[in-house]
């Protein structure tokens, strides 16, 4: 398509709405959480406080925190953006994220909880060898963590670009370091109690701000939804090659069918995998209060993706993919905009102060678990041989979590620009392939021992690594007619031969085929270890309890 | 100590081998496992009629509601049945189970 012959009224690179109100706004949110941060944080310093919020949070709670943890940028901005210039594909994607909730429903949530202390890595070692499977389980937890950091630190510069009306600037960087700061300040301070409470009011405006623009998207179609779809299709525009796009069918994304098994595989297989989901089911005291955990999440995330199915259509039709898609902050921005078509500068001021606080609260959360990784299982058990104090393993903590903040800030300078839902999931891919076919065997398979669970965290976790770098994301897109830049990461290369964009398929059953096979190739079995654990997992006799005041 | 002997002083691996112990995993076995095999195989139909029949699933059937858009929301749906159905069927069947045995377990102590 020639851009010259682009509507006047499309959006050049400047600000939309009021920097001012944009910036007011979201300094508000930030000085209530953090005065609620340095309220909930006083006694901070022993582990289990530190690590798991003195596991003292009702299932409620946590399930809202959870929500608030995994609607992330990239479901928010993310797959709002891309129904409203894909249509349909943007929706399959959020049903992936849905349905995946049942896999930690019925399978690890609760026996996790009752198995587990701080982190993944304690229930995968629990049977086995402690020094090496804790080695490897942080490894993916870090490599997943990393994935997922900077998918949101990208959402986080592209909304400055959005709103402040910066492209690939210093002041965008700049925001990028502001974001790392105050993110780091809730976690070094607030620890996990003050992380899950920031989630809590995050989530609580989230879902608000998307059932008021639901409401008045659905208002503007006499709450008709045949209308909006229709009107909706009616305002895409035609592919570059003139054939019509149909918004209401598949297919306008995912041209390959095997790449979008690939990626609906991760999805579903990926959330269960993700540490810092799964840290969060050691913040309640049972693990009947993790069923219930899971059980909020479910019903506020499904009823979250319903309202952006609205909010993307009604983007499509509203503001139109091709304004959405030349704005700064491309596809990421049709949120925001929606808000600024309906509501003015306040309306988008508070929509993208809720998605900033998204970003903030989801950063926080993957520092903490990162961090806690870091030190719980990595300090104390290389280090310290197991035998950290819990305040040194404290002490450590915060210093990681310093560390991961800078990595992620210049991580998250570095992936501006880049497709944000599609970041997340490749975190979801490396998750699904090098971390759930480990937590699987070793809560459901006796045989199941330490090679088996090294063979199965390092086979998913390289091949999914390496099949990402050789992957057209990285390198060789054909590019874009309308951007001018092609949508791999890098540009002017070409060094891709794995075809597709997402390494599930191949890399999430080598996962679980790596573990079966390691297995049988060792002898090592604990009975009294396998006992414990498995009487611990069903019955939760000799779970940890919540802290005592 | 015989291995017999080793396996019968381990509360942990007596209880394991407890008729009430196996009988709870029984239950709690056949009820999740072919449940994730149920929604995993309904998910995956869906997904294949998602990338193989286009024109199906973009087909109207009310207005501008399509096959696709009714089969996208009866995933919501059956999401939302599975978690009431389980959550219910724990809290009557499993929980007092597992509650009486880390009862048991802790009474040995």
């Amino acid at each position: 398509m020639n851009t010259a012959l682009a509507p006047t009224l499309m959006p050049t690179a400047t600000t939309v709405g009021n920097p001012a109100i944009n910036i007011g706004i979201f300094a508000l949110f930030v000085v209530v959480t953090l005065a609620i941060v340095i309220r909930v944080s006083r006694n901070n310093n022993t582990a289990a406080e530190y690590y798991a919020g003195g596991r003292a949070f009702t299932g409620r709670q946590n399930g809202i925190a959870i929500a608030g943890d995994y609607l992330s940028a990239a479901s928010f901005l993310g797959i709002a953006g891309a129904i409203a210039v894909n249509g349909y594909d943007g929706f399959l994607y959020s049903i992936g994220f849905l349905v995946a909730w049942l896999v930690a429903l019925l399978l690890v949530a609760e026996l996790l909880r009752n198995v587990g202390k701080y982190t993944m890595a304690d229930v995968l070692s629990f049977r086995l060898r402690q020094r090496p499977v804790r080695i490897a389980a942080a490894i993916s937890t870090l490599a997943v963590s990393f994935f997922y950091l900077l998918a949101q630190m990208a959402g986080a510069g592209g909304l400055v670009a959005l709103l402040l009306g910066i492209e690939g600037d210093l002041g965008q960087r700049l925001v990028i370091v502001v974001v790392g700061i105050i993110m780091l300040f809730y976690v070094i301070f607030g620890g996990m109690k003050g992380t899950t409470w920031v989630q809590i009011i995050k989530a609580v405006l989230l879902i608000i701000g998307a059932v008021v623009m639901t409401v008045w998207v659905l208002a503007k179609f006499g709450f008709n939804i045949s209308t909006l779809l229709g009107d909706a299709a009616a305002a895409a525009p035609a592919a570059a090659d003139g054939t019509a796009r149909d918004l209401l069918a598949p297919g306008l994304q995912y041209k390959n069918p095997v790449d979008f098994i690939s990626l609906a595989l991760a999805l579903v297989l990926g959330t269960a995998g993700l540490p810092h989901v799964l840290m969060r089911f050691y913040t309640v005291p049972t693990s009947r209060e993790a069923r219930r955990s899971v059980e909020w999440a479910i019903w506020l995330i499904g009823a979250f993706y319903l309202l952006t199915l609205v909010l993307g259509f009604g983007a499509a039709e509203l503001v139109g993919a091709k304004a959405i898609k030349a704005a700064p902050g491309g596809a990421n921005s049709a949120a925001p905009l929606l808000a600024f078509e309906l509501g003015g500068e306040i309306l988008l001021g508070v929509i993208s102060a809720v998605a900033f606080a998204t970003i903030l609260a989801v950063v926080a959360g993957l520092t903490i678990t990162a961090s806690a990784s870091l030190s719980h299982d990595v300090y104390n058990t290389l280090v310290k041989k197991g035998n950290a104090t819990p305040e040194e393993e404290v002490k450590v903590a915060r210093i990681s979590a310093l560390v991961l903040g800078a990595v992620a800030i210049v991580g998250g300078i570095f992936a501006l620009g880049q497709n944000i839902a599609f970041l997340v999931a490749l975190a979801f891919a490396v998750a699904a392939s090098a971390n759930l076919p480990t937590i699987l065997y070793s809560l459901f398979w006796k045989r199941f021992n330490t090679r088996g669970a090294l063979w199965s965290i390092y086979g998913g976790l390289i091949s999914a690594i390496t099949l990402i770098v050789f992957s057209p994301v990285v390198s060789g897109k054909p590019i874009d007619a309308v951007t001018g830049k092609s949508p791999s990461m890098l540009q002017g290369v070409d060094f891709h031969w794995f075809p597709l964009d997402n390494p599930g398929i191949i890399s999430i059953p080598l996962g679980f085929v790596l573990g079966y096979i390691g297995t049988l190739t060792s002898r090592e079995y604990n009975a009294a270890k396998y006992a414990e654990m498995e009487v611990r997992s069903l019955t939760g006799y000799g779970a940890e309890g919540a802290s005592q005041h | 100590m015989s291995k017999e002997a080793l396996e019968t002083e381990d509360p942990n691996i007596a209880l394991q081998n407890s008729d009430d112990f196996i009988e709870l995993r029984r239950k709690f076995r056949k009820f999740v496992f072919p449940m994730t095999g149920a929604f995993l195989a309904w998910y995956f139909l869906y997904v294949l009629l998602a990338v193989l029949a286009h024109d199906f699933m973009g087909t109207r059937v009310i207005g501008n509601i399509t096959w696709g858009l009714i089969l996208g929301l009866l995933q919501f749906v059956t999401t939302f049945t599975i978690t009431i159905v389980y959550v219910r069927w724990a809290g009557r069947e499993f929980d007092p189970r597992a509650e009486a045995l880390a009862q048991k377990m802790g009474a040995l102590k």
